[in-house]
């Protein structure tokens, strides 16, 4: 089996709303898949069927060669799911939840070792009620590995935690990979999808607009090198008549499109021969984030940094 | 079905309960006060008319109605006309909560005016010693206001009408609060997990719990019967709760019998499943507690909680005897107090049945997913 997760046609529909519009791709084994989308793109509706909490209207999926429906039972005790915000008993603390889904499951994970896994040890006899955002998304994590699964789905595991949490989770993430898991990672992250995930997609309006690797996808929707100088505006005006470069001006800043990086020399001996005074410079390549932006338009969360046009 | 699931989940529910203290203070110390509230209220006797249980078989004569009409102006009685057979007349009394009953015999009307003795049989409880010299005052006093009116029209001395000594109430004497004890087990078995049930219903559903429930090995049926041990569990501590408060505090008599069991096991089994089953249906937790409240309070009051059934009225009656706690309570009233096999094994088939459809139903219906 090549595939861990086979999507062919899939679609989704709500009254005469189709929520995911017949889409298909695939996930290999022992791979990170990230998907991305805008709040509303279809992401999580797709998440819920391949994890067999949604019924699809139309189209095949198979995980682990099963359908997620119809074999949900079988399938469930070969996936491990963090929902987004995940819930727990309030008053059951870390260790027990492990012993608690290791019974259901029929697995006897070590509770210490598992939330050593997660980074949670420090907080295993610690009521849930009690646990922070983060913390609380680290037992998800850990209980969604009770069962030693052959597929985790982490729906935006690391949205609301600090740096420090987020990368701790990443680590996990990499560290279920090198076990040969597969791993189908929804994030609001670009950053942590072009750090973690072998192949991306990427979803709007229903439907997959991208998809390959992160190097494919930018090198398929990314626009070239730029400089970007701090400098007056009139430096954009001489740069375009003198060397017929496309410069323009963004937030302040002159950007100038580079056909090569080769060309940056002749512009920078271009910008210090005209006299126009001027800061500094840098260089800037499109990442995922910014192709991301392009194609569907900022995130609900910000994705562009202020004063670093793009 | 796995026992071990069960299990591990039956520990979720008992380690979430015994850690909020709030659920634990109502749990345990709620039957004390409805015991104490209750048997403070109505075992004090104090005051007021006694209602007097009166079977006339002398069929309405003007003679019979005239005493009776007499012994109601006295306002030490309410007279309430009862129609019970006569050789299991004192049985009824208890069975229905009456402290005092009154027997007129046939011919009663004849005898009066023949001048022939005639025994008026009176029941009382000495367990309620007020009530019961309050109804032998009233019936004796109006007995002789007719004798001596008698006298006075025949010229004859001997009484005509006799109130001999009375007799005692059922084959063991019992108190209001005797009866109210299995009454309150009965509250407590229909409350505890109807509310409790509903409400998880809809919050699990709206925090996701029963989502992340359904990715694991865990059934529907297999949660459901960890709910149900559990509420089993509680329902025997208070039992035993209320059983001890209403001893120690009123002198309650009780019979506390392996017969009991069937019902503190039945009754929280069919309500869990019904809770469950009402919460279902509800989409929101606000209508989920609009539809537990429908259900719970008419059963609540007219399944002979707080008062014995056969004092409501006709049409009320009707209607407690389709509501399930009522089966429950009236199994549980003759194992306690009457030693009524036969009647309570049919109570506990009722609710049995009833458990097992309702729990059929609520598997069937309750969602761990998403349908749509």
């Amino acid at each position: 089996m090549a595939h861990a997760i086979e999507v062919r046609g899939l679609a989704k529909r709500y009254a005469s709303f189709w929520a995911v519009d017949h889409i298909d791709f695939s996930v290999d084994v022992g791979t990170v898949y990230a998907f991305l989308g805008p709040n509303g793109a279809g992401k999580t509706t797709t998440t819920e069927i391949l994890e067999g909490l949604r019924r699809s209207t139309e189209g095949e999926v198979r995980v682990l060669d099963l359908d997620p429906w119809t074999d949900g039972y079988a399938l469930h005790k070969r996936v491990g799911v963090i929902p987004q915000d995940f819930r727990f008993f309030d008053k059951i603390t870390p260790k027990e939840g492990v012993e608690y889904y290791g019974r259901l499951f029929g697995t006897r994970p070590d509770p210490k070792a598992l939330l050593e896994r997660v980074d949670l040890v420090d907080k295993m006899n610690s009521r849930f009620d009690t646990l922070s955002g983060g913390q609380k998304q680290k037992l998800g994590l850990a209980l969604a590995l009770t069962n030693n699964p052959e597929v985790c789905f982490l729906d935006e595991p690391t949205t609301g935690l600090d740096p420090q949490a987020r990368r701790s989770i990443w680590e996990v993430i990499r560290k279920l990979k090198r076990e040969g898991r597969t791993v189908f990672l929804t994030t609001h992250y670009l950053e942590e999808a072009e750090l973690l995930a072998d192949q991306v997609g990427i979803i709007h309006h229903g439907k997959i607009i991208a998809a390959g690797s992160p190097d494919e996808i930018i090198r398929a929707h990314g626009r070239s090198e730029r400089l970007i100088f701090t400098a007056p505006a009139t430096l954009a005006e001489h740069l375009s008549r003198t060397l017929g470069v496309a410069a323009e001006v963004v937030d302040g800043h002159v950007v100038v499109s580079l056909d090569s990086i080769r060309d940056s020399v002749r512009i920078l001996n271009a910008v210090e021969a005209s006299g126009i005074p001027w800061d500094g410079f840098v260089t800037r390549s499109d990442n995922l984030e910014d192709v991301f932006v392009r194609l569907v338009g900022p995130m609900d969360d910000g994705a562009l940094k202020p004063g670093v046009p793009a | 079905m796995n026992g071990t699931r069960i299990f591990a989940d039956f520990k979720v529910v008992v380690r979430s309960y015994l850690r909020n203290p709030v659920a634990l203070f109502f749990s345990l110390i709620f039957p004390i006060i409805l015991i104490a509230l209750f048997g403070t209220i109505f075992s004090g006797g104090g005051g007021g008319a006694v209602s007097l249980a009166v079977e006339n078989l002398d069929h309405n004569s003007p003679a019979s109605v005239a005493y009776l009409s007499a012994l109601n102006n006295t306002t030490l009685v309410q007279v309430t006309m009862v129609d019970y057979p006569v050789s299991s007349f004192s049985a009824q009394l208890g069975d229905n909560g009456y402290s005092v009953g009154l027997i007129i015999p046939a011919g009663f009307q004849a005898d009066l005016a023949n001048r022939t003795p005639v025994n008026l049989t009176l029941f009382t409880n000495p367990e309620s010693p007020a009530a019961a010299g309050q109804a032998e005052g009233a019936v004796t006093g109006i007995a002789n206001y007719f004798n001596l009116r008698a006298v006075c029209t025949g010229g004859s001395c001997a009484p005509v009408i006799q109130v001999p000594a009375p007799l005692n109430i059922g084959s063991q004497v019992y108190t209001y609060i005797d009866y109210l004890i299995p009454g309150l087990i009965g509250f407590s078995i229909l409350t505890s997990p109807m509310f409790s049930m509903v409400d998880i219903a809809s919050s699990y559903r709206k925090d996701g719990i029963f989502r992340e429930l359904s990715l694991t090995p865990l059934t529907k049926a297999e949660w459901l019967l960890s709910r149900i041990s559990w509420y089993v569990l509680l329902t025997f501590v208070t039992a035993g709760i209320m059983i001890g408060a209403g001893a120690g505090l009123f002198g309650a008599r009780v019979e506390i019998t392996l017969g009991l069991i069937p019902f503190l096991i039945v009754g929280p089994f069919l309500f869990v499943s019904l809770g469950m089953l009402a919460g279902t249906v509800a989409k929101t937790p606000e209508s989920a507690a609009l539809i537990g409240n429908i259900i719970t309070f008419p059963m609540m009051f007219l399944s002979g909680t707080f008062f014995a059934v056969s004092m409501f009225p006709a049409g009320l009656q009707v209607v407690a005897h389709v509501l399930p706690l009522y089966y429950v309570i009236d199994g549980m009233d003759q194992v306690m107090l009457f030693s009524n096999t036969t009647r309570a094994l049919g109570d506990v088939g009722v609710v049995a049945i009833l458990a097992v459809i309702v729990f059929a139903l609520a598997v069937r219906f309750f969602q761990w997913r998403d349908v749509q």
